[in-house]
């Protein structure tokens, strides 16, 4: 049985000086013996390429492991606005506690005191690295490096690359990852995903991969197993996420004994493409960078149907900026997606659901120039304008909540490994840092940290400080894991039942954003685990999947896929229910203020959830860390 | 950005209607496996569909009838990720200009259409099966030289290096290239120039990326040779064809920077 006792092992002393402690106190391998050790990457997005690559640099033996036919193709690559970094280059009063502040508080008082300092200490040094790599920050005339604002912050300490950051961030990582694959320092084994974890004597040493292009199953063995495949939010189907992007590492890995922290918290993004019909596939995310110009607004009449241009300003409410004048249409995430919910609940939604907002960009126009608007959000116009077919520039866009990110994710300490020695879980994989909610241009922020900054001491403190036997992948425990996994596959091909994977995933989402979405009470959460398991229980009897496992087959990946994610559905539907408060993403409806802000229990919740499979069929197990208040008192957020 | 497609008025309460099209749809079981077009129709098909969902459509339906769905790689389906390359009536990622398939609408056809889908076809692009094709060719051009060579803690502050806007600017343009091949899909000789020159621009235009200017053009281009793609002949289909619009300024770069080395460096 794996270790069960969650010790944060948060090292001691003021909170500017645990990193710095921990780092001269850490156990190292010297640089003759790191190529004795091997280390699988699972997942190339920021999170993996950035440790696949510095970890290669340091020596080891690195494997990396994609399920794409690149690395560089990791939904990471999609995020828009920024990434934010305490540098303060805007000289506006920004600092290393102020990012730490910001992040404790965006996250609602629900992460770690010693992650998210640490997340904020080493933000400057992933600038200095990108540009080193040469990344294509936007800079201004003088050569230097622009800033712009992100939601929940009143300093400009996002860095950007138009509007794909991500895309650039990545590519940076990607080719100092590929560097290292040129020099045979790492072995990329792209289109495998990772279908199970090898535990043996109680330490993560290897996992089985699914070769997707041939079917055949791989084990691989290693010192440690990193596991960086990012967050869940496809359980809802549509999402920001891209089609592939899911949970099976991470859910197996918790199969194996690892616990997974906080499901329940799901980001809903208040700036999204709205649904145009059943056809729809993925959800399109404009940037929260947009709010830096866009103004939110909806008519103040119910059921206003007039063409935004025929209202004039009177008669809009400009509710973020009526609601929260000190944040206005840059009030966080969590906060303007339920703003803009009750506004469509109320009537006044626009477009032909009314189920969207208008974001406009009519002022910022009229102030600023086309010209400047175009440079600043030249693509992200463009791809509003495909999408909808209507033109941004002469009409407000429409705009609605999507699913965006998850914060919460398997357990770790603050070395990023989890309860099972050996497993390390990065970036949107864990469930560290972003408390229950998530601040804009921060996702790339942590995966980027976990990759190049931390692990790179917390790795070489566990190896250099464990004893590891020597095993190859013909130990049983290898043999038994890829059993189960064939053994699975085989299931689901067998069954030749009459409806598709897509239909059934269709399915559960709409049932887990009806019942475990925005808004959350305790009839609909208790709904939701009588309702998951039924239609678990129809997509075990009645799934069709045709072709065979010997071959490049598209729909026996994805059944693998939702198969997990009907796990996971429900156990975010029992973490929901069991957290009886509202705090960030989080909202149970039975904890609001008259006005509609969540109201959070400190007193019962000021803790991390982290759930323990307990074998198929069973109850999960819960565990409470008890999140310490050292440094920060934890208040009423307010952002009014 | 140079948009085809037209504008609708803003009506936006009006319902779309549905078209009915004709699809011939390559499909080839494996890489040894000899490829066939085969004719499916669609109906219910909206203008506000992407492609990719057209095709999701379609697989549906494939799967309902008991035949095997259409094998196509995909997916941000958000114009960013570069996986979703196909030919669509003959051209990579069809026929709007500076989009991905998954940007393209189906608002782009009318009722009755009849759409080819094909992979794209390249010797150094393998066919995995259907509209899959094996584009790892990129990733061995890149790891040839394809990057900076800072290791993780190495950098100095981000501002000590002003980069003047101009070339900063000029970077990002050829950074934006996403990688998707559509560049060697639509040209006559199947070349990788277009990849391999905003590579190669993207760091030459960058004071970061001077030190190994010149070994970086000479063993990324010997690695295309190397990977079988052809030479370019100035066609400029790849620039008409690239969904990010990298444009043909980037080759006579890398020519340029080809030339210089060959010149500087003492490898030869």
């Amino acid at each position: 049985m794996t270790n069960r006792v969650l010790d944060a092992k948060s090292p001691q002393g003021p909170l500017a000086d645990k990193w710095t402690n921990y780092k001269f106190e850490s156990k190292l391998v010297n640089p003759a013996n790191k190529r004795k050790f091997s280390v699988i990457v699972v997942g190339t997005g920021l999170a993996g390429a950035s440790a696949a690559a510095t970890l290669a640099e340091l020596g080891y033996n690195v494997k990396a492991i994609t399920m794409h036919d690149s690395p560089r193709r990791a939904h990471s690559i999609a995020a828009q606005g920024g990434i934010n970094a305490a540098k303060n280059y805007q000289n506006d009063g920004d600092s290393v506690h102020r990012l730490f502040y910001d992040t404790i508080k965006g996250g609602d008082y629900r992460a770690r005191e010693s992650n998210v300092h640490r997340l904020a200490e080493v933000s400057v040094n992933i600038i200095d690295q990108c540009v080193a790599q040469g990344v294509p920050f936007a800079r201004d005339y003088g050569g230097l490096l622009e800033n712009r604002s992100f939601g929940g912050a009143q300093v400009s300490r996002t860095f950007y690359a138009r509007g794909q950051t991500g895309q650039q961030l990545l590519i940076g990582a990607y080719h100092s990852m590929m560097r290292m694959v040129g020099e045979k320092k790492i072995e990329l084994l792209a289109r495998r995903e990772m279908l199970d974890l090898v535990v043996v004597d109680g330490k993560a040493r290897g996992i089985i991969v699914r070769n997707l292009v041939t079917g055949e199953t791989e084990r691989h063995a290693a010192d440690a197993v990193l596991v960086c495949t990012g967050g869940y939010s496809n359980v809802y189907y549509l999402s920001t996420s891209a089609r592939m992007s899911n949970a099976t590492a991470a859910w197996r890995c918790y199969k194996r004994g690892a616990a997974y922290g906080n499901p329940c918290y799901v980001q809903i993004h208040p700036t999204c493409i709205p649904v145009t019909g059943e056809h729809q596939s993925k959800l399109t995310l404009m940037s929260e960078s947009l709010r830096n110009d866009g103004r939110v607004w909806v008519p103040k009449a119910v059921g206003d149907k007039r063409p935004p241009a025929q209202i004039p300003d009177e008669e809009r409410d400009y509710y973020l900026e009526r609601i929260y004048p000190s944040f206005g249409n840059l009030a966080p995430r969590d906060v303007s997606s339920r703003a803009a919910k009750r506004m469509c609940d109320e009537g006044r939604g626009v477009g032909r659901s009314g189920l969207a907002v208008y974001l406009d960009f009519r002022d910022a126009i009229k102030r600023d120039g086309i010209d400047t608007v175009k440079e600043k959000y030249g693509n992200l116009f463009d791809m509003y304008h495909h999408i909808t077919d209507e033109n941004p520039y002469e009409l407000p866009m429409r705009i609605y909540p999507a699913v965006h990110y998850t914060m919460g994710g398997l357990w770790v300490d603050y070395n990023l490994m989890s309860n099972v020695p050996g497993l390390f879980v990065l970036g949107e994989a864990n469930f560290s840092d972003h408390g229950a909610n998530r601040l804009g241009a921060s996702a790339l922020m942590q995966g980027l940290a976990d990759g190049y900054f931390v692990i790179p001491a917390t790795l070489a403190n566990y190896l250099g400080g464990t004893k590891l036997e020597k095993i190859d992948t013909q130990n049983p425990a290898f043999a038994e894991a890829e059993r189960s996994t064939q053994a699975q596959v085989e299931k689901m091909i067998s069954i030749k039942g009459t409806r598709s994977v897509d239909d059934f995933h269709k399915a559960l989402g709409k049932l887990m954003w009806e019942y475990v979405g925005m808004g959350r009470t305790e009839a609909g959460l208790k709904q939701a685990l009588i309702e998951i398991p039924k239609l678990r229980e129809e997509f075990w009897k009645d799934l069709r999947i045709l072709g065979d496992s010997h071959d490049y087959n598209l729909e026996l990946e994805k059944a693998g896929r939702v198969a997990d994610f009907f796990e996971l559905g429900e156990l975010m539907a029992r973490d929901a229910l069991d957290r009886d408060e509202s705090c960030g993403g989080h909202f149970r409806e039975e904890h609001q203020t008259p006005d509609g802000e969540a109201i959070r229990n400190d007193e019962k919740f000021a803790n991390v959830s982290a759930w323990f499979f307990e074998g198929e069929g069973k109850t999960p197990t819960l565990q409470r860390e008890e999140l310490k208040w050292e440094f920060v008192h934890p208040s009423v957020r307010s952002y009014k | 950005m140079a948009s085809t497609h037209t504008h609708t008025p803003t009506d936006i309460s009006a319902a779309p209607k549905a078209m009915t099209l004709t699809l011939k749809v390559w499909r080839q079981a494996g890489p040894q496996a000899e490829g066939h077009f085969e004719e499916y129709k669609v109906d219910g098909i909206i203008p506000d569909m992407s492609f990719l969902e057209m095709m999701d459509v379609l697989n549906q339906k494939l799967i309902v009838n008991n035949v095997e769905p259409v094998t196509f790689d995909h997916d941000c389906r958000e114009g960013i990720c570069g996986t979703c390359l196909m030919v669509i009536n003959g051209s990579a990622h069809g026929p709007d200009r500076g989009v991905t398939t998954c940007q393209l609408h189906m608002r782009r056809f009318q009722d009755g259409d009849t759409i080819v889908i094909e992979p794209a076809r390249a010797k150094a692009f393998p066919i995995i099966k259907d509209l899959s094709v094996d584009r790892s060719a990129f990733d061995r051009i890149t790891a040839k030289g394809g990057f900076i060579s800072v290791s993780t803690g190495n950098a100095p502050d981000a501002n000590a290096i002003p980069v003047p806007k101009e070339a900063s600017d000029l970077a990002m343009d050829a950074a934006q290239c996403i990688g998707c091949g559509a560049c060697v899909a639509s040209c006559k000789n199947a070349s990788a120039m277009l990849y391999t020159s905003a590579k190669v621009s993207h760091f030459a235009l960058l004071p970061q990326g001077q030190p190994e200017r010149a070994s970086r053009v000479l063993s990324m281009v010997k690695q295309m040779d190397f990977e079988g793609f052809g030479n370019c002949t100035n066609t400029g289909a790849c620039e008409a064809a690239c969904p990010k619009e990298i444009t043909l300024e980037n080759i006579a770069r890398m020519n340029r920077e080809y030339m210089r080395a060959m010149f500087l460096s003492r490898k030869g």
